[in-house]
């Protein structure tokens, strides 16, 4: 396995192997290309929206180890042996349909175009919050989406979005923990 | 914009990382977090013909503490900086600082080592470690320095940092008990550089402060230690410490924002800090 | 209302869907990731092409050494201005009803000339964007420097040069406008106010950066153009004359449009170019704008300097404004809509809210070496407004009156429409008066004065702003097409029913996220019947859509959406018609209800449509004799009562200034506004939050910044500050509603009304708030540095 893997010894392109949103993948990259390139074109990935390229707007925001990171700001090498998920998987595993059905319904979105990453982000804030038990004011979710640019919406709806899970959440843990 | 062609190696341990950028010199670049330099590759800024990838070396990352020293691993996330227990409970300082770094996504992935070597005069990690008298431990090709945070940072994207040597850890000594310290940033947006910023730390002398450490970052083009100020603080002139920092910052003067401006808020975070120093045992402003 | 059915009014029709907040069908596929803009369109053999740019401001290009680059892995071919004018001609962005505007013939890569930092003069195509990169950096180019015109303010001067000889100078476009007795009003007033504002140039910032995919199927004689774009059908016009190609050759698609905002209805140089390139090189080429390329190239906006001064009588009347307008365009003016529109819509809209009678303005419009600048969201709007309304603030304080008096006593009232206002705009209903109203009672604003005067004790200084506004929407012919653009004002909707029952409608507006599509599923869903998920809305492609505008100007729902409702039903008309024939029932004792049809009296189902299409599409042998049914209908729909459909509205800003620092927090943020019919509540609500939100941006954060020497400063995304969730408040959003009697829906315009206002709201508050400091700032963005030399601190 190991002389697939992304090499010590210095190359221009290498192969990687890692866990892409639940499955076993494998592909050859060229040190150049950042992440958010390799998802969007050797998996046809194309929820990793492109923004800016230089990880300001956050449009390509993805997980990698649980951790919300810019994809644009990682090598595709650096995947190897990584954990990544995309707003694909997210979708596929059910993991974030409550925040989801949250934004369609508060309509927390216009173009879709920031909405993967704004869902990611969002994701990490919440999975932080229900470890800590506790429920994001809005202060805090403004703060947590601080490094993802929208357009369209002025944030006042993606902010209600993210509370009402949230709060939807709390309220579901106190259920069962009742 | 795409990156340049460059090749790419992921050493699995510090001596082939070192021998790596021995072995390819100046055009080596080693890679921690890579929030700035994967952001430069990008935009074509920089064109090395190797990346040197430091985060599969083991043992780089981590928060540990002995005898005094809390020693923070080079490959440490900033978000893994602030949320540390050792952290948060011997270097508030730092914890404080920690949210004021961009946002989430760049939290997760930067270092403080990158942060610290790449030495950019608008962050926090550098100024923190000036306020905090950190040593910045270097390792090179058969060779290990300890720098004080002091001798560390010379100039814009300067350091004392040698070809082929990289961070390996920054050191904090525990501060005493009688401490205090203020972290103040005014950015125009939530996680932008900093207009001006001021980690400061201080311990209590009776209803004032002694060995005052004053570290502003955003205003001259490395972090800067303003000692005159520091003094005036110590003599218990707040106005007086404003007013020295006129000749102890030289602010840029770019095309947003007029350097007198900046000075403006390096004076005014001044007078906010000494107040929190003053008046309790620290804290910072709410993020 | 006159949109009566079956005795009821669309509101309340038992499937109506107008009116309600029903969340974007098509919005649960980007929530997905799921959605297809341009860049993640797959097509085989595909070139990337990557344009050289000017680093120059201005400069002649003496040689173009390309055969380095043409060797590079990777690369398909390296093109140059000459190569590419064989195929695409140049264009001129002037229009016949602005008299006197003057540009110069640009072409799609620079010939010879490079006339800004960032004008694309060669292009390289490769087998990937990296690759053309590479090579763009081994072409050889020397330029011969040519001085710029940066400053705007000496563009005219004589010892300036003219950036395109042949026009002798560099004044564009002139327009002076004089109303009344402006002078002896100014002579006869009790008190006199007057104020430079400065307006930053800013850009749009679409997060999808623009992006254009061109493929020439030689074999078919097919040019097929996926363009993140607003107005698909002006693209086919445009590309069919200027690469010389019949109507039928040239197709263009619009799928999901990552924003737009008016930046993405423009005729872009690189994007002709690509398209000139598939034909070339006979295979399908892509350019995705980058970001840094976007600041350089996207069409820039404002940079309006204005010096105005308005008279009052001693009670408080506006008797005059009398302003004069300066605002440079960069080196061409922007084909096909010209980039004097801005200018000559701050002469239309200032003090429109207003019933002075007499108004005097100049706009002069100048050419200079920066980036084109050209129609963006709210165009001319927030300089109008700011100027009118900081005007009426400092009149009100000179004549010590409250902000909301000075408004409510000089608007036009309620009932004194039809009527025009002094630049001789018509309006048809507006509601100034109730929107004050409703504002002041939402924000509760005594109460919000006592906070006020009580934190100032404690040193805290807060301020509320007022903005009273007007915007254009739903225009007509009158806007382009009289000036001679193929700029289609009409729209047109398909309507098909089928087999099963459900409905598929194509519409000639199209989709940017506001939701276009959406309130068109309503609208049908209304009109013929059929429940709404069962309605699926086909948008954006030129080949499959009627002939129409596509989306600006405010216009989607106004326009497209009366198309929609006129022709659901004319099929709800022909579906009754072919019911009744079979049922053996008068077609007028028949509705469509929930997807069946249903006797009008009683609701009782006679039969579903699923049915009815059975019949209909599969045993049309037992139908009656001589009956055909249609069971597709299209109806197109344009303005012809007025030129305009004016909007109305007004915004509060409550902001805290912190004196030492000069920064501005922005607590909260209102808006009342009247744009008609409301189709969509949440629709509707979310264009004015992102629209405030935009004006925010040019308030306090965005400026493109040049240096003398026409050089752009901020390029990125880290020093162009763009509004982030941090720093924006909660905004409370109501409404007034004055129908436009000139459609049956009734419907205005919205995209505008929050980007108008916003900027003239916040500036207005944080003059409020310096007020005890004798502090004033006039210049936008309102900076640190700008509130700290307002109050001399600096």
């Amino acid at each position: 396995m190991s002389e697939n893997r992304a090499s010590e010894n210095p190359d221009r392109e290498h192969a990687v192997a890692f866990t892409l949103n639940g499955e076993a993948v494998r592909a050859r990259v060229p040190a150049r290309m950042h992440l958010g390139d390799l998802l969007r074109g050797a998996f046809g990935l194309t929820g990793v929206h492109l923004g800016c390229e230089h990880g300001v707007c956050g449009a390509c925001t993805i997980l990698v180890d649980g951790r919300a990171v810019r994809a644009c700001l990682m090598l595709g090498v650096q995947a190897d042996g990584t954990r990544v998920e995309t707003v694909e998987g997210l979708t596929e595993s059910g993991r974030i349909r409550d925040l989801q059905d949250a934004f369609h319904t508060r309509n927390a979105l216009q173009c879709g175009y920031c909405t993967p990453g704004m869902l990611v982000t969002a994701a990490e804030l919440l999975a932080e919050g229900e470890e800590a038990g506790d429920v994001p004011s809005r202060d805090v979710i403004r703060a947590a989406i601080s490094g993802n640019y929208c357009r369209c919406t002025g944030y006042h709806a993606i902010v209600d979005a993210v509370a009402v899970t949230a709060q939807a959440r709390h309220a579901a843990r106190r259920e069962v923990a009742e | 914009m795409k990156a340049p062609d460059f090749a790419y190696a992921r050493p699995a341990s510090l001596d082939a990382a070192l021998a790596l950028l021995a072995a390819h010199g100046e055009d080596a670049v080693p890679l921690a977090g890579g929030q700035s330099l994967v952001t430069a590759l990008n935009m074509r800024l920089s064109a090395p013909a190797l990346l040197v990838d430091l985060n599969a070396i083991p043992g780089l990352a981590g928060v540990t503490e002995a005898e005094g020293i809390v020693r923070i691993g080079a490959l440490t996330r900033h978000r893994d900086v602030g949320t540390a227990e050792t952290v948060r409970a011997r270097l508030p300082l730092l914890a404080a600082a920690m949210p004021h770094i961009a946002h989430p996504a760049i939290r997760n992935r930067g270092t403080i080592g990158g942060s610290v070597a790449l030495a950019d005069p608008a962050t926090e990690w550098p100024a923190c470690c000036l306020a905090g008298g950190a040593t910045i431990v270097l390792r090179g090709p058969g060779t290990e320095r300890r720098v004080a945070a002091e001798d560390f940072f010379l100039g814009l994207y300067t350091t004392a940092l040698e070809p082929g040597e990289i961070v390996t850890t920054v050191e904090f000594p525990v501060p005493e008990s009688d401490s205090v310290w203020a972290f103040e940033e005014l950015s125009r947006r939530h996680g932008d550089y900093a207009l001006a910023g001021l980690a400061a730390t201080a311990r209590r002398n009776g209803a004032g402060l002694r060995d005052v450490r004053l570290a502003f970052f955003g205003v001259a083009d490395r972090p800067v230690l303003a000692r005159g100020a520091a003094s005036a603080l110590e003599a218990g002139d707040v106005a007086g410490a404003q007013a020295a920092l006129a000749d102890e910052l030289d602010p840029p003067d770019d095309p947003a924002t007029r350097a007198a401006t900046r000075l403006q808020l390096a004076r005014v975070i001044l007078g906010r800090a000494a107040s929190r120093m003053l008046g309790r045992q620290g804290g910072s402003q709410d993020v | 209302m006159s949109a009566e059915m079956g005795g009821l009014t669309f509101l309340d029709r038992p499937n109506s869907y107008i009116g309600r907040s029903v969340p974007r069908p098509n919005a649960r596929r980007l929530l997905e990731g799921r959605g297809v803009y341009v860049d993640d369109v797959a097509v085989a053999r595909l070139g990337h092409v990557a344009y050289l740019r000017s680093p120059h401001a201005h400069a002649r290009i003496l040689s173009l050494e390309t055969a380095e680059a043409k060797a590079m892995p990777g690369v398909i071919a390296v093109v140059t201005g000459p190569e590419l004018a064989a195929i695409c001609t140049p264009w001129v962005g002037v229009l016949g009803h602005f008299k006197g505007l003057r540009s110069a013939p640009q072409h799609a890569l620079a010939i010879d000339r490079v006339t800004w930092v960032g004008e694309p003069f060669c292009a390289v195509v490769a087998r990937s964007r990296a690759e053309a990169e590479d090579a763009l950096a081994a072409i050889a180019v020397a330029f011969e420097p040519l001085p710029a015109v940066a400053d705007m303010e000496t563009a005219l001067d004589p010892d300036t040069p003219a950036i395109h000889a042949d026009l002798g100078d560099n004044l564009a476009f002139e327009r002076v406008l004089d109303v009344g007795e402006v002078d002896a009003a100014f002579r006869d007033a009790a008190v006199v106010v007057e104020e430079t504002f400065g307006f930053g140039r800013h850009t749009g910032v679409c997060l999808e950066p623009r992006a254009i995919l061109a493929d020439w199927a030689a074999a078919d004689g097919m040019l097929t153009v996926h363009h993140s774009f607003q107005a698909p059908h002006m693209m086919q016009d445009i590309l069919c004359k200027h690469l010389a190609l019949p109507e039928g050759a040239v197709r263009v698609i619009c799928k999901d449009v990552g924003g737009s905002f008016g930046i993405k209805v423009h005729i872009y140089p690189d994007e002709m170019a690509t398209c000139a390139l598939a034909l070339m090189l006979k295979r399908p080429v892509k350019f995705v704008a980058d970001r840094l390329e976007s600041f350089q190239s996207d069409i820039h906006a404002r940079d309006h300097r204005v010096s105005a001064r308005m008279a009052f009588s001693a009670e408080g009347d506006i008797l005059a404004i009398d302003m004069d307008d300066l605002t440079g365009i960069g080196p061409y003016s922007v084909y096909p809509r010209t980039s004097a529109v801005e200018a000559n819509q701050v002469v239309n809209l200032t003090g429109g809210p207003y019933k002075h009678q007499h108004y005097r303005a100049r706009a002069r419009v100048v050419l200079q070496n920066k980036a084109p600048t050209c129609q963006y969201r709210a165009v001319g709007h927030p300089i109008a407004t700011m100027v009118a309304e900081g005007l009426v603030d400092l009149g009100a304080e000179k004549l010590g009156l409250d902000p909301f008096g000075i408004r409510e006593r000089n608007v036009i009232p309620d009932d004194a429409y039809p009527c025009a206002g002094a630049s001789g705009i018509k309006l048809e209903k507006l509601s100034h008066q109730a929107a004050l109203a409703k504002l002041k009672q939402m924000m509760d604003y005594d109460a919000l004065r006592a906070e006020q005067a009580t934190l100032r004790e404690r040193g805290i200084h807060r301020g509320i702003g007022l903005a009273a506004f007007i915007e254009i929407t739903n225009p007509s012919a009158a806007f382009y097409g009289v000036g001679g653009a193929r700029i289609s004002s009409q729209d047109g909707c398909t309507i098909r029913l089928d087999p099963q029952g459900g409905i598929v409608a194509s519409v000639s507006v199209t989709e940017q996220g506001q939701g276009t599509e959406g309130i068109i599923a309503q609208i049908v869903a209304t009109a013929t019947g059929v429940p709404m998920d069962k309605v699926r809305v086909i948008s954006g492609d030129t080949q499959t859509t009627p002939y129409g505008g596509g989306t600006w100007a405010s216009r989607g729902a106004g326009i497209g959406g009366e198309a929609a409702w006129q022709a659901g039903k004319a099929l709800r008309a022909n579906v009754v018609a072919v019911a009744g024939a079979i049922l053996q029932a008068d077609p007028a004792s028949l509705d469509v209800r929930e997807g069946a049809v249903v006797d009008m009296q009683t609701g009782t189902e006679r039969m579903p449509l699923a049915e009815l299409g059975r019949i209909v599409y599969f045993r049309p042998d037992t139908l009656p004799p001589g009956v055909q049914p249609e069971f597709v209908a299209t109806r197109h729909y344009v303005p012809k009562d007025y030129p305009f459909a004016f909007t109305n509205g007004v915004q509060a800003s409550y902001v805290e200034v912190d004196v030492e620092t000069g920064f501005v927090r922005l607590l909260r943020h209102w808006c009342v506004e009247d744009c008609g019919t409301v189709l969509n509540p949440l629709l509707v609500d979310e264009q004015i939050r992102g629209g405030i939100v935009q004006g925010i941006g040019g308030a306090l954060f965005e400026h493109c910044l040049y240096d003398a020497q026409g050089q752009l400063l901020n390029g990125s995304m880290a020093d162009y500050l763009v509004p982030m969730a941090c720093e924006m408040p909660d905004i409370e959003v109501a409404h007034v509603v004055s129908a436009t009697a000139s459609s049956e829906l009734g419907a205005k315009g919205a995209g505008e009304a929050g980007t108008a206002g916003a900027p003239a709201a916040i500036v207005n508050a944080i003059n409020d708030a310096l007020r005890p400091h004798g502090a004033r700032v006039s210049r936008q963005p309102v900076t640190p540095d700008v509130v700290l030399e307002a109050l001399g601190l600096i």
